[in-house]
């Protein structure tokens, strides 16, 4: 740190380095020079910034919304935005769409959060576990995933809900079961060609077993195409979520989730435009950032498979 | 399969030969998927509910009725036997009887399914119309304005919630400026005039001459259709961009242009007709993802498909037109993913 008199030029040269003096200096070079082709191209900071403001709102709302979401107010239904106390106006109920806006960022950051924990995790096992054991484990596991694929993702969450009852935690687990494969996919085509490479004889030499080559050596190395596939997955994942809100499948009322409030709003359309069509574009912004992020972080973290 | 496949390309066998080998291993893969896929709508329809007999009769059935529901579903047999004759009576196309309609479902699937590929016939057709040009002109003049224009095309198409879209769309072109029809397939007094034929409307009417419910049909199609087209003209021009930059990078084109050819011929014969056949694959799977994305689009333009079919019957707890349906579903996806496989093996030498 202190090896210029200038720090900020002192720093910058210290993570740009050719020459790391350390595991944890070239480690951070490398974080440093990620994060500076990553923040040269303007529209993945647009979509980092809007992503930045629905964390931030999501984990103050109890402090930054304006009403109770909850609270109906018949007095005041159906205002229209710009109206007094209503930025974004009021429902059939007369709530403040602004505040179950905030709210429902909650609940969108939730799901989000769970399914791509869930589904790359469990893609993980199952791709590493085809891909190292190989012969018929490799087979079956693969036919498995194969026979996911092909089934059609909404529908199959459809059924999925339709058998379990409907709630946020059962559209979890039913957009979950849908978009693991293609992780098992991604993660034993690395694994196929991590595994017979030098390194791998070597710590096999040292008497490393198979669960520690796989947990310790061949799993980082599947993380980073893996989170590039996830942010690129978050979009979908928003709007099946979504889909199953609106169809009553997900979040029930009166819970303030994006796609149950256009259903709602549904009802409204051709009077008072703007019930629905608040949740709709804050579902869009959102997706779209997602989708911003995750063309930047693959240009960065998966050059070859990068759009220029 | 792997074993044989793998002895008859080392000893040259006949070609007759290898594409037998080929086709059945191809047959087998096929099997086994609709296998799966029947065995994962059995679990879901039929172990998972908490008590399956309950979802069937509902909860005011008498004791016999309930009982009567339990053997015949043969649930006091093992769950393998139990599979065995859910496949049974798949294979004899007996989906079973539909709680909501009182129908078979077979016979209800038949009867929608028409809708459902009407409309996204037309969207992938607009989607192939409009996402081809746009993505080859996007990669021949790559890092202009046009390319970004596309480019955020395509991500608005992806990051946009289609059924709100629908709603917006009902909003502006029915509510507000009256251009389009309003939900459903025709005017409620144009309904079950021409005799039913295709069970598409655009085709029937067209085949009985009926020009006023073509132009009614038409107009109640082409909103949802856009819709689904723009999602799937997002995703076709940017695969058709990315093939044609794999392919303009090449050095025959450099060839073709030292030989003087125009770039119109350049592109359209020479670049354009290498990626025909990884084109093909692309369209076919959108077309797939078009019949399962309509679910949505048909509930919020009431569009009597199979995507209504199935939401509605799961709000009504109708386990067997869901469980019908999915079935169908997945089995129309299987096949277009087989379809396109097939086609690229057959058009790309390469593979062969």
């Amino acid at each position: 740190m202190s090896i210029s008199d200038t720090p900020n030029q002192g720093w910058r040269a210290w993570l740009l380095t050719d020459t790391p003096s350390s595991r944890r200096h070239a480690r951070l070079s490398a974080l440093y020079r990620g994060w500076l082709s990553f923040s040269e191209n303007p529209m993945t900071m647009i979509g980092l910034g809007i992503l930045l403001v629905l964390i931030f709102v999501a984990a103050l709302v109890p402090w930054l919304a304006p009403h109770d979401p909850f609270a109906q107010d018949l007095a005041a239904r159906l205002q229209p935005p710009g109206s007094e106390n209503y930025l974004l106006g009021s429902d059939g109920l007369g709530r403040d769409i602004l505040s179950r806006l905030m709210y429902g960022s909650r609940i969108t950051l939730y799901i989000v959060t769970l399914v791509t924990i869930i589904a790359p995790i469990a893609g993980l096992l199952v791709g590493t576990v085809a891909g190292y054991a190989g012969g018929w484990a490799d087979v079956v596991l693969m036919r498995l995933t194969d026979i996911f694929l092909a089934f059609p993702r909404l529908v199959l969450a459809l059924a999925f809900v339709a058998a379990l009852g409907a709630g946020i935690e059962n559209a979890v687990l039913a957009i979950s079961l849908t978009a693991w494969p293609p992780y098992a996919r991604i993660a034993r085509a690395e694994t196929l060609t991590i595994r017979n490479s030098d390194f791998i004889h070597a710590v096999r030499l040292q008497g490393a077993g198979p669960m520690r080559i796989i947990v310790k050596h061949i799993w980082p190395l599947c993380v980073s195409s893996l989170v590039v596939r996830v942010t690129l997955d978050m979009a979908g994942i928003i709007l099946a979520a979504a889909g199953l809100g609106f169809l009553g499948l997900g979040a029930q009322p009166p819970s303030p989730e994006w796609g149950a409030m256009i259903s709602e709003g549904r009802t409204y359309i051709l009077d008072h435009w703007w019930v629905a069509t608040m949740p709709g574009l804050a579902i869009f912004i959102v997706s779209l950032a997602f989708n911003l992020l995750g063309d930047g972080l693959r240009d960065v973290l998966d050059p070859k498979e990068g759009s220029n | 399969m792997a074993i044989a496949s793998e002895t008859g390309k080392g000893r040259h066998q006949p070609p007759f030969l290898l594409f037998l080998l080929k086709t059945g291993k191809t047959l087998v893969t096929i099997a086994v998927t609709m296998l799966g896929l029947l065995f994962v709508t059995f679990f879901i329809g039929r172990v998972m509910p908490v008590d399956p007999v309950l979802s069937i009769v509902g909860e005011r059935a008498t004791k016999e009725i309930y009982e009567a529901a339990y053997l015949s579903l043969g649930l006091d047999k093992p769950l393998i036997v139990q599979f065995f004759y859910y496949l049974r009576d798949i294979l004899q196309g007996d989906f079973g009887t539909s709680l909501r309609t009182g129908f078979p479902v077979s016979g209800d699937i038949i009867r929608v399914f028409p809708a459902t590929l009407e409309l996204a016939s037309l969207g992938t057709l607009i989607g192939i119309v409009i996402g081809v040009p746009l993505g080859v002109v996007a990669a021949v003049k790559r890092g202009t304005w046009i390319d970004q224009v596309a480019r955020v095309i395509a991500l608005i198409g992806y990051s946009m919630p289609i059924f709100w879209l629908g709603l917006i769309g009902l909003l502006v072109f029915y509510g507000i400026l009256g251009w389009v029809g309003g939900p459903g397939r025709l005017d409620i007094y144009y309904e079950d005039i021409v005799p039913t034929v295709t069970g598409m409307i655009l085709l029937d009417s067209a085949l009985d001459g009926n020009w006023v419910i073509f132009r009614n049909a038409f107009t109640h199609i082409i909103l949802p259709a856009s819709l689904l087209g723009y999602y799937s003209l997002a995703y076709i021009s940017r695969m058709t961009r990315s093939f044609m930059l794999e392919q303009l990078n090449a050095e025959y084109v450099i060839t073709a242009r030292v030989k003087g050819l125009s770039e119109r011929e350049v592109i359209w014969k020479h670049v354009f007709s290498n990626i025909k056949v990884q084109l093909i694959t692309v369209i076919a799977l959108s077309y797939a993802g078009l019949l399962e994305g309509s679910v949505l689009t048909e509930i919020i333009f009431a569009w009597p498909g199979i995507g209504s079919y199935i939401t509605t019957s799961l709000l009504s707890a109708d386990m067997n037109a869901v469980m019908g349906g999915t079935v169908v579903v997945g089995l129309v996806f299987v096949c277009l993913n087989i379809f396109s496989d097939l086609l690229y093996r057959f058009f790309d030498p390469r593979a062969k």
